[in-house]
C-alpha cells in the first residue's frame, strides 16, 4: 500500500492522502529513542559547551533505557506473542522476534554509550577529561586547528546523538515487514555509523581511512540491496514480506500484471540473491567480509564494539525476517546458496584469525566467523532455528563488547596497544583483567560453562535438526580452528613472560566497569544457567504475517 | 545406635583432613590426636559391636543409607554403609589393631621431622579401609579400594628421600593397578548384568545369571583380590613394600590392605559359590602363593623381607579356603583376625629390634638380642609360636581348620591342597625358628653402621612395647576364644553361610599331623641355624636358595615378561605418536597457518580489491541461486 502511495505522490494527481494510522504505543520504543536522539540534537545547539558531555550521557541512557522498558513492557503485554501484529499500515511488525531483538539491541546499546562515557583512560588535558573521540572531528588530522581544538579539551559530544539515531534505525531493521522501510532502516543505522567510525582521538587517519571505506563498501551493498527490492517488487508487485510470500506460493489473487512477472522466476530469485547480499555485507559474511578488519580496527574501540554486538544483531533479524517471512517457499532455492556463504563464512573467518597480530583485527575476524555459526542456525528454517539464532545474539552481543571494553583498557602512551605483543605476560601484571578477557575468549571459542558455549550448541543442535548435518560438521570443526587463536591469546596473556616496556592497564570509572562486569554477569549466567533465556527464545521465536 | 556407623568413618577421616590441611601448628601433639580418632573409631566399633550381639541373629545385619551420590537415571549409588557380622570382625580388626600400630608409631615416628604427615596418612588409610568394608555397595566398596591404593602409596614411600621407597611405593601402586582394573571390570560386568551394583540386588540376582558372566565376573574379582592381597601373580610389590616405615609394614600386612583381598571374595561369596571354575582359581591361586610365599621367606636375610614372604604365604591359606566355599570362609576369616594379632605383632616386635640396631635389618647383623630386649623377645617369641600353629596358640585353631577343609574338599583335589597346606606349614616353622634364632639367639655380629657406631641395643620405649604386649595376647588367646563352642563360626554364619567339610579323616588327626609338621620344620630349622655359628656373610647357596633371594625370580619374569614388551609397545607408540599423530596436526596445523597467509593477502586495504570481491561475490551468489532452480 506504502507503493501505492508512493506512486500516487509521485503522479502528483491524487487529491488527498489519507492519513496512514499510526500505532504509537506499539512503536514507542523506536520513537522513545528517536526522541532522544532528537533531544540530543538539540542539546547539541544550545548546551554550554562544558555541560554537554553529562547530559548527552543523560539523555542517551534515559532514551535507551525507556525503550527497553517500553520493549520490556510490550512483551508483558503479550504483543511478543498473543497480540504481535502488523503496524504503521503493514509496514513494522511487532512480534517476537522484533522485540527480542529490540530488546537486546538497547542493553548492548546502553552498555556501549558506557564506554562511551568513559573518561578517566586518556591522561586529562589542562585539566579537562577526554575521551576516545577526536576532539574534533572536522579539524585536518595533525592541523593546527586540531591541536587548538585538542588543547581547550573539546569532545565530539556528537556521538551520542548519533548513536541514538544509529539505534532508532537498528530497532526498525528487524521489525520492517516490508523491504522499503527495512531499506530505509539500513540507511538510518548505517550513516551515523559511518560518521561515528570516523572519529577515532587517535589514529584519526586510520580512523578516518576506515569510515570512507565502510561508507563506500555500504553504500554500494545497499545499492545491491536497493536493486534487490526493486527486482522483488518487479516480479510480486508488492513490497510487503507477507504478500511476497503469497505470491511466490501462488495463494495471492492472481491479476493480470502478476500473471505475467510471475513467469519470470529469473526477477525472483536475481532480486532474493541481492537483497541477501546487502544483509549479509551488513552481517559481515564471507565474501563480504572484507570491510570488517579494516573497519573494527580503524573505528574507536567502543564504536568498534557497538558495531559488532549491535549491528550484527540487528542485521540477522531482518535477514530472518526476510528468509522465513518472505521468502519461505523457495527456501529450497536459497538454502544451498546460504549453506555456501555459511561454510565459507566459518572456515574463512576461523582461517584468517589464525594469523592476526592485532586483537581488534582478531575480533574482527572473530565475528566474521560467528556470523558463519549464526547462518548454520538460519539455515534450519524451523522454529528451532530462529530460537537459536535469537538466543546466540544475546549471548554474542555481551561477550563482544565485553572483549572490546577490555581492549580499551590496555594502553601504552600512543593510546591502546592493540598489538599481540603487547598483550603478552598481561596474566601476570593484571591477572584480574586478563582472566575477565579470557572468560570473553573462551566463550567465542565455545568452552562450555560460557553462554558461547550454550549459544554454539544451539544454533549446531538446530542446525542437525533441520537436516544440515554436514553444516554441523564444518562448524565444529571451525570452531576447533577458532579455539587455536583464542587460546593463544590466553596462553599469551598467561604463560609468556610480560615485556620490559609493554602496556600498562588503566583503572577505568566505574562507566567501563560496569559495561564488562554486565558482559561477565551474562556470559556466565547464560553459559550457568541458560534455560530460561533458551525459553524466552523459544517463546519469542514466531514471526508473525 | 545405626548412626554411629558413618562416624567409624568419619573419625579417622577428619584426624587425617585435619593433620594434612593443619599445617605445623599441629606438629607437637598431631600424632596424638590421629591416635585418639582411631581409638574413637574403635570405641564406635566396640559399640556397634555390643548393640549388634544384643540383637538376634537375623537382624545384625544393618543399612545406614547417607545419601545419594550419583542420581541419573537407571544408574543410582548411594553412599550407604551395612554394617553386618563380616563388617563388624573387619572394622574391629581394622580399628583395634590400627589404633595399637597408631600407638605405636608415636614412639617409634618419634625423632621424624615429618610425623605429623605419618599420622596423617595413617589415618587416611583406615579411612579408607573402613569405607572399603562397610560399603553396601561395589561402587563405594571401589572407592574404599582405591583409597587403601593412595594410601598405601603415600606410606610406603613416606620416606621419599630414599629413591628405593619411592621406587617400591610406585611398584605397590602399579602392581595393585592391575588389580584395579580387575575390579572396575567387574563391577561394569555387573552393572550391564545386574543394572546394580549394590550387594542385594546383586547378590539376589546371581542366581539369573548364566555361568559364563558369573566366573568371567568371578575372575575380575580375584584379579583384584590377587593385586591388593598379594597373591601370584601379582605378589611382587608386597617384598618391596618393606621399605616403608615399619609400623605400615605392621598395618599393611595385618589390619588392612592385604586383608582387602581376603574380604572381596568372601564378601562376593554368593557369585563365588555359583561359579565353581572361578573358585577352582581361587583354591589354585592361594595355594600356589602360600607355598610360594613360604619358600621365599626362608631365603631372606632381611628380617622385614622374611616376614613379608610369611604374609604372602599366610593370606594365601586365606584365598584357598575362601576358594573352598561355604566350609571355608569361615576359617578364612577367622585365620585372618588371627593372623592380624600375630603378624602385627610379629613387625612391632621386628621394629623393635631395627629400632635397637640402629635401622640394622639384615639378621645376619643381629644374633644374642633375648637379653637386651626381653620384652621383645618374648612378644616376638609368642607371635612366632601363633603363626607355625603350635599347639593352644591362635595360630594353631585357625590354620588347623582351613588344613581340615581342604582336605574336606575331597578326591585328588583335597588331597593336594592339603598336601600343600601342610608342606606350607613344614615350611612356616622352618623360617620363623629361622627368624627367631637368628635374631634373638646365637652370638653378636653386630655391625658398625655407616657412621661406625656399633648398635647398642635396648628395650623400646612404652608406646612401643604396650601395643606389642596387647597383641601379644591376641595371638595366644584369640584362636581359642574363636574355636570355643565354634562361637566365631555361629557368629558369621548368617552371612558367609557355613557347610560343615568332611575330611577323609578325623579332625584331630589333622592336628597331630600338622603338630608334627610344624615340630619337624622347626627341628630342621634348630639343625642348620640353632647350633653352630651363623656366617656374617650369606653363603652362596643352592639354585633354589639363589632364586629364592630373588624372590623365585618374580621381578625377572615380570620384567622379561611385561616390562620389556610393554616398553616396547609404548616405545613403538611413542615414535608413532611423535611422528605420526604430531606430524599429522603439526602439518595441519602449519597448512592452516599457510593458508591463513595466503588469504591474508586479499586483504589488501584498498577498497576497490574490496568492491571487486563483494561484486564477485554477488555474481556468484546470483548465479548460483539461478543455478539452483535449473538443476
Amino acid at each position: 500500500m506504502i507503493s501505492t502511495h508512493v506512486l500516487a505522490a509521485v503522479g502528483g494527481n491524487s487529491p488527498s492522502i489519507p492519513a496512514p494510522h499510526i500505532e504509537y504505543g506499539q512503536l514507542s520504543p523506536m520513537l522513545v529513542v528517536f526522541g532522544a536522539a532528537l533531544v540530543g540534537v538539540l542539546a547539541e545547539a544550545f548546551l554550554p559547551r562544558r555541560l554537554r558531555a553529562a547530559a548527552q550521557l543523560g539523555i542517551s541512557l534515559v532514551g535507551l533505557v525507556g525503550g527497553f522498558v517500553a520493549v520490556v513492557v510490550l512483551a508483558a503485554q503479550g504483543h511478543a506473542s498473543t497480540r504481535a501484529g502488523l503496524l504503521a499500515m503493514g509496514s513494522v511488525a511487532i512480534d517476537g522476534p522484533a522485540l527480542f531483538l529490540q530488546g537486546v539491541i538497547l542493553l548492548t546499546a546502553v552498555l556501549a554509550v558506557l564506554t562511551y562515557a568513559e573518561g578517566r583512560l586518556e591522561p586529562r588535558i589542562n585539566g579537562h577529561r577526554i575521551d576516545a573521540f577526536a576532539a574534533q572531528a572536522a579539524a585536518v588530522p595533525g592541523g593546527e586547528q586540531e591541536r587548538e581544538a585538542t588543547r581547550e579539551g573539546l569532545r565530539t559530544t556528537e556521538i551520542y546523538p548519533l548513536t541514538l539515531f544509529a539505534v532508532g534505525g537498528m530497532l526498525l531493521f528487524p521489525a520492517s515487514n516490508d523491504l522499503l522501510t527495512m531499506f530505509v532502516a539500513l540507511e538510518v543505522l548505517s550513516l551515523p555509523l559511518y560518521l561515528m567510525c570516523a572519529i577515532a582521538r587517535r589514529r584519526r587517519l586510520l580512523s578516518q581511512e576506515a569510515a570512507v571505506k565502510y561508507f563506500l563498501l555500504g553504500a554500494f551493498a545497499s545499492a545491491f540491496f536497493l536493486f534487490g527490492t526493486a527486482l522483488v517488487y518487479g516480479y510480486a508487485g508488492t513490497l510487503r514480506l507477507g504478500e511476497i510470500a503469497d505470491v511466490v506460493a501462488g495463494t495471492a489473487p492472481v491479476t493480470p500484471a502478476l500473471a505475467v512477472t510471475t513467469q519470470n522466476d529469473a526477477l525472483l530469485l536475481i532480486g532474493l540473491a541481492m537483497l541477501a547480499v546487502g544483509l549479509l555485507f551488513k552481517v559481515g559474511a564471507v565474501p563480504f567480509h572484507s570491510w570488517t578488519p579494516d573497519v573494527y580496527q580503524g573505528a574507536p574501540t567502543p564504536v568498534s564494539g557497538f558495531m559488532a554486538a549491535a549491528t550484527k544483531t540487528a542485521a540477522f533479524g531482518a535477514l530472518l525476517r526476510l528468509f522465513y517471512v518472505a521468502f519461505p517457499g523457495i527456501r529450497w532455492d536459497w538454502r544451498p546458496v546460504m549453506w555456501g556463504v555459511a561454510i565459507l563464512t566459518m572456515v574463512v573467518g576461523s582461517i584468517l584469525a589464525v594469523t592476526q597480530q592485532d586483537v581488534k583485527r582478531l575480533l574482527a575476524y572473530s565475528s566474521v566467523a560467528h556470523a558463519g555459526f549464526i547462518l548454520t542456525g538460519l539455515i534450519a528454517t524451523d522454529r528451532r532455528g530462529v530460537a537459536a539464532v535469537l538466543f546466540y545474539l544475546l549471548a554474542y552481543s555481551f561477550v563482544t563488547l565485553g572483549a572490546f571494553a577490555v581492549v580499551t583498557l590496555v594502553r601504552d602512551s600512543k593510546g591502546e596497544a592493540t598489538h599481540l605483543s603487547n598483550w603478552a605476560g598481561l596474566g601476570r601484571r593484571s591477572p584480574l583483567l586478563a582472566a575477565v578477557f579470557a572468560l570473553f575468549l573462551l566463550a567465542f571459542a565455545g568452552i562450555p560453562l560460557t553462554s558461547g558455549f550454550t549459544g554454539k550448541f544451539a544454533v549446531f543442535q538446530a542446525a542437525a535438526g533441520g537436516g544440515a548435518t554436514p553444516l554441523v560438521i564444518v562448524g565444529v570443526l571451525s570452531s576447533a580452528i577458532a579455539a587455536f587463536f583464542y587460546i593463544r591469546v590466553i596462553v599469551l596473556m598467561f604463560f609468556s613472560d610480560p615485556q620490559p616496556s609493554g602496556p600498562a592497564v588503566a583503572v577505568p570509572s566505574t562507566l567501563t566497569a560496569t559495561a564488562i562486569a554486565f558482559g561477565v554477569l551474562v556470559t556466565l549466567g547464560l553459559g550457568l544457567l541458560p534455560q530460561y533465556f533458551l525459553d524466552l527464545a523459544t517463546k519469542a521465536s514466531v514471526f508473525i504475517r | 545406635m545405626n548412626s554411629l556407623i558413618p562416624l567409624l568413618v568419619a573419625a579417622p577421616l577428619a584426624g587425617a583432613a585435619l593433620l594434612l590441611l593443619g599445617g605445623r601448628a599441629l606438629d607437637r601433639f598431631g600424632h596424638w590426636i590421629a591416635t585418639a580418632l582411631a581409638a574413637l573409631s574403635f570405641a564406635f566399633g566396640l559399640a556397634l559391636f555390643a548393640d549388634m550381639l544384643g540383637r538376634d541373629a537375623e537382624h545384625r545385619a544393618v543399612v545406614e543409607r547417607l545419601y545419594t551420590w550419583i542420581p541419573v537415571d537407571g544408574f543410582q549409588a548411594d553412599i550407604s554403609f551395612q554394617l553386618d557380622q563380616l563388617s563388624i570382625v573387619f572394622v574391629l580388626l581394622i580399628t583395634g589393631v590400627g589404633s595399637l600400630i597408631h600407638l605405636y608409631s608415636v614412639g617409634y615416628m618419634a625423632h621424624d621431622e615429618r610425623r605429623r604427615r605419618f599420622f596423617g596418612y595413617l589415618n587416611l588409610f583406615l579411612a579408607a579401609m573402613l569405607i572399603l568394608v562397610l560399603a553396601d555397595n561395589y561402587l563405594l566398596l571401589y572407592v574404599g579400594w582405591e583409597g587403601v591404593g593412595l594410601a598405601s602409596y603415600l606410606l610406603i614411600g613416606f620416606w621419599q628421600h630414599k629413591p628405593s621407597a619411592a621406587t617400591a611405593a610406585k611398584k605397590a601402586f602399579i602392581v595393585n593397578r592391575v588389580g584395579d582394573m580387575g575390579l572396575s571390570v567387574a563391577i561394569m560386568l555387573m552393572f550391564a548384568e545386574f543394572g546394580s551394583f549394590a550387594f542385594g540386588p546383586v547378590f539376589g540376582a546371581a542366581g539369573d545369571a548364566s555361568q559364563g558372566k558369573l566366573t568371567a565376573i568371578a575372575l575380575m574379582l580375584l584379579l583384584a583380590a590377587c593385586g591388593k592381597s598379594a597373591q601370584v601373580p601379582l605378589q611382587s610389590w608386597l617384598g618391596d613394600a618393606m621399605e616403608g616405615p615399619t609400623p605400615v609394614s605392621a598395618l599393611i600386612h595385618a589390619a588392612t590392605m592385604v586383608t582387602a583381598g581376603v574380604y572381596l571374595i568372601t564378601r562376593s561369596a554368593a557369585i563365588f559359590n555359583l561359579a565353581p571354575d572361578a573358585q577352582t582359581a581361587v583354591v589354585v591361586v592361594g595355594a600356589v602363593t602360600l607355598v610360594f610365599g613360604a619358600i621365599v621367606g626362608c631365603a631372606k636375610d632381611d628380617i622385614k623381607k622374611a616376614l613379608a614372604g610369611s604374609t604372602m604365604s599366610q593370606i594365601g591359606y586365606m584365598i584357598m579356603a575362601a576358594g573352598l566355599g561355604p566350609i571355608g570362609y569361615a576359617f578364612a576369616i577367622m585365620h585372618l583376625v588371627t593372623h592380624g594379632f600375630f603378624k602385627a605383632g610379629l613387625f612391632l616386635g621386628a621394629g623393635s629390634v631395627m629400632h635397637g640396631m640402629n635401622d640394622e635389618v639384615n639378621m645376619r647383623h643381629y644374633g644374642g638380642l633375648r637379653k637386651y630386649m626381653p620384652v621383645t623377645f618374648w612378644t616376638f617369641l609368642l607371635g612366632t609360636g601363633a603363626l607355625i600353629g603350635f599347639p593352644l596358640l591362635s595360630g594353631f585353631w585357625s590354620k588347623d581348620k582351613i588344613i581340615d577343609a581342604a582336605f574336606a574338599k575331597g578326591g585328588a583335589e583335597g588331597w593336594i591342597l592339603g598336601l600343600c597346606a601342610l608342606t606350607g606349614a613344614v615350611i612356616t616353622a622352618f623360617y620363623m625358628t629361622r627368624v627367631v634364632l637368628l635374631t634373638f639367639f646365637g652370638e653378636k655380629r653386630w655391625q658398625p653402621d655407616g657412621d661406625g657406631n656399633l648398635p647398642h641395643p635396648h628395650e623400646s620405649p612404652k608406646t612401643m612395647t604396650i601395643p606389642m604386649i596387647v597383641l601379644a595376647f591376641g595371638s595366644v588367646f584369640a584362636g581359642g576364644l574363636f574355636t570355643l563352642g565354634s562361637s566365631f563360626l555361629n557368629f558369621l554364619e548368617p552371612v558367609t553361610g557355613h557347610q560343615e567339610g568332611h575330611p577323609p579323616f578325623n579332625s584331630y588327626v589333622v592336628s597331630v599331623i600338622a603338630t608334627v609338621c610344624m615340630l619337624a620344620g622347626v627341628g630342621l630349622a634348630y639343625v642348620m641355624y640353632g647350633r653352630g655359628p651363623v656366617p656374617v656373610k650369606a653363603p652362596v647357596g643352592s639354585l633354589l636358595t639363589r632364586a629364592a633371594r630373588r624372590d623365585l625370580l618374580q621381578d625377572d619374569f615380570n620384567h622379561a615378561v611385561l616390562v620389556r614388551p610393554g616398553s616396547a609397545l609404548a616405545a613403538t607408540l611413542v615414535w608413532f605418536d611423535s611422528k605420526g599423530l604430531d606430524g599429522f596436526v603439526n602439518g595441519l596445523a602449519a597448512a592452516i597457518g599457510g593458508l591463513s597467509g595466503r588469504l591474508r593477502r586479499i586483504q589488501t586495504g584498498y577498497v576497490r580489491t574490496y568492491a571487486l570481491s563483494m561484486f564477485g561475490g554477488t555474481l556468484v551468489l546470483v548465479a548460483s541461486t539461478l543455478l539452483m532452480r535449473s538443476v
